[in-house]
């Protein structure tokens, strides 16, 4: 199944947040979306996942999504948005309770998501009893029970510390491994859309237009490599070269507000 | 492979010389701990020395009887079965006046939480209709009910709905935005959203509201039972009051503390058992 932004732009009153934004994300790629703060890219991610009507434009399904998916754009929130009244294994439930599946199967694909995050021994848990980390794993746990077929994630990572960014960054590369999945990474850590990503879309300062899509040239598990260091390393310089001077306008754009 | 250099001047003595002194600690204070001990033994010697002032008489019984006269003022009320009588109609006037109120209280401002339209009736009339004391509106609630229970029940009712549908909304309103877009991401249909997302989210406010509509209802059953009522603890005490027995008069007085303080409890109990998460 393809996600397709087409021709997408977005106002709040007055101010134009997106203009003119098209791109696809085809079956099972990962693209990420980068660019200065402020340039729209979590707007974006919120229109491609249904959650904002844009102003102008569209974001289009194309190709039946796989059978089994109960749905198929699935989001991962940056602030988790885990719900603090329900354990880890409620929280991993919730989204399953409204699909018309009954208790057994329910069960069934909470206890496998559970297994495959590494979260079997937390299903009595609190999530204010938990690291950051660790609810992030909880988030990502229940967007994979509903078996999506492109998960659309709003910087997961950016409100956790380096070590933990770095062991789920690992998760991520392994779940998104066999291809069966799709997914748009925003962030705003170029390396991060290197490690992750097949094509990197770079948007400009607001209104956030499309500056350039960047494929990378190396597979996600040759990425690791230490010959592939130094390609990769070029790739992030030539990234940042494109969107500094528009960081630093952007930053005093908003010290300026 | 990396160079740890070995230190040398690690040791704590090594630094020292004669003008080193401690840092000098800044970071005492502002946070005030509760002693479980201290309040008690605080009201134990208040109690303790209004005992003594009556009973050497500093204080005219008349005035101020002392605590073992109220005590048995209680106590003999509770025995000649005056006391529940009292209390029996102030707690069926109290229950049902809180329980309409909440209701209606629970229904609106979940309508003004969820709901454009509502929202737009529902905040002005709140707003015009809140600061009235509802204590003010009872001659005109008898006017339109009758003597009797009803009207008295409909001033607590009143008095409940206006705090409970401010609490029950303001709860609604912030219950954070992105776990209702997360649900709504998942296509969890509106009721369920409402039922497992918002409700639960708006539970601590609620409960708040129900601790400040609890006491709104004691002041209104008081009120109403001084202005119209046989009787009632708020009759009893106005009637002790203007027969001079003042220890009956504190003893009604009390009776409401600890009414008042077994509602704290009740609704402590509550926020324990359905606020554990917090």
């Amino acid at each position: 199944m393809d996600l397709i932004a087409d021709h997408i732009s977005h106002h709040f009153g007055a101010l134009e947040v997106l203009d003119n934004v098209s791109f696809t994300v085809r079956a099972g790629e990962v693209v990420a979306i980068v660019g200065p703060s402020g340039c729209g890219k979590s707007t974006l991610l919120s229109i491609l996942g249904g959650l904002l009507r844009p102003s102008a434009g569209s974001a289009e399904l194309r190709g039946a999504p796989p059978p089994a998916s109960l749905n198929p754009l699935t989001f991962v929130f940056q602030d988790f948005a885990l719900l603090p009244w329900c354990t880890v294994e409620q929280n991993v439930e919730f989204p399953l309770l409204h699909t018309g599946l009954n208790g057994n199967d329910r069960r069934a694909i909470v206890d496998d998501t559970l297994r495959r995050t590494s979260l079997a021994d937390f299903r009595e848990t609190y999530p204010k009893q938990l690291s950051g980390g660790m609810r992030q794993r909880v988030g990502i746990a229940r967007a994979l029970a509903v078996r999506p077929a492109i998960l659309l994630m709003d910087e997961p990572l950016s409100a956790l510390d380096s070590q933990t960014r770095e062991l789920l960054m690992e998760d991520f590369i392994r779940l998104l491994a066999d291809g069966a999945m799709g997914a748009v990474y925003v962030t705003h850590n170029l390396e991060e859309a290197i490690r992750i990503a097949d094509r990197i879309v770079v948007l400009s300062r607001r209104p956030g237009r499309v500056r350039e899509t960047i494929t990378i040239p190396l597979t996600r598990a040759g990425r690791g490599d230490i010959e592939a260091r130094g390609q990769l390393l070029a790739l992030q310089t030539e990234l940042w070269s494109l969107i500094r001077e528009e960081a630093i306008d952007a930053e005093r754009e908003v010290q300026h507000a | 492979m990396l160079d740890r250099a070995k230190s040398t001047d690690a040791s704590p003595q090594a630094g020292r010389n004669a003008d080193a002194r401690p840092v000098e600690f800044r970071g005492g204070g502002f946070a005030p701990r509760v002693g479980r001990s201290a309040g008690w033994i605080a009201l134990a010697l208040v109690i303790g020395f209004w005992q003594l002032a009556g009973s050497i008489g500093w204080v005219n019984a008349l005035f101020l009887p002392t605590p073992s006269a109220i005590a048995r003022a209680i106590y003999q009320l509770a025995i000649s079965g005056a006391l529940w009588h009292h209390l029996s109609y102030s707690l069926m006037r109290i229950g049902a006046g809180w329980l309409l109120g909440t209701i209606a209280g629970v229904i609106v401002g979940f309508a003004i939480g969820l709901s454009s339209p509502a929202r737009g009736v529902g905040i002005t009339f709140i707003s015009a209709l809140f600061p009235i004391p509802k204590i003010a509106l009872l001659p005109l609630l008898i006017l339109w009910l009758g003597i009797g229970e009803q009207p008295k029940i409909a001033t607590i009712a009143l008095g409940v709905f206006f705090s409970t549908a401010i609490s029950v909304y303001s709860g609604v309103d912030s219950v954070p935005r992105n776990l209702i877009r997360m649900a709504q991401s998942f296509n969890v249909p509106f009721h369920a959203i409402v039922r497992r997302v918002i409700w639960p989210g708006a539970l601590p406010s609620i409960l708040a509201g129900f601790r400040i509509t609890a006491s709104i209802a004691l002041l209104l059953v008081v009120s109403a039972e001084m202005i119209g009522a046989e009787f009632g603890i708020g009759a009893f005490v106005l009637q002790a009051g203007n027969l001079m027995q003042t220890d009956q008069l504190l003893a009604g007085v009390v009776i409401l503390s600890l009414f008042g303080l077994a509602i704290g409890r009740l609704i402590n109990w509550l926020e324990t058992r359905l606020l554990h998460w917090r």
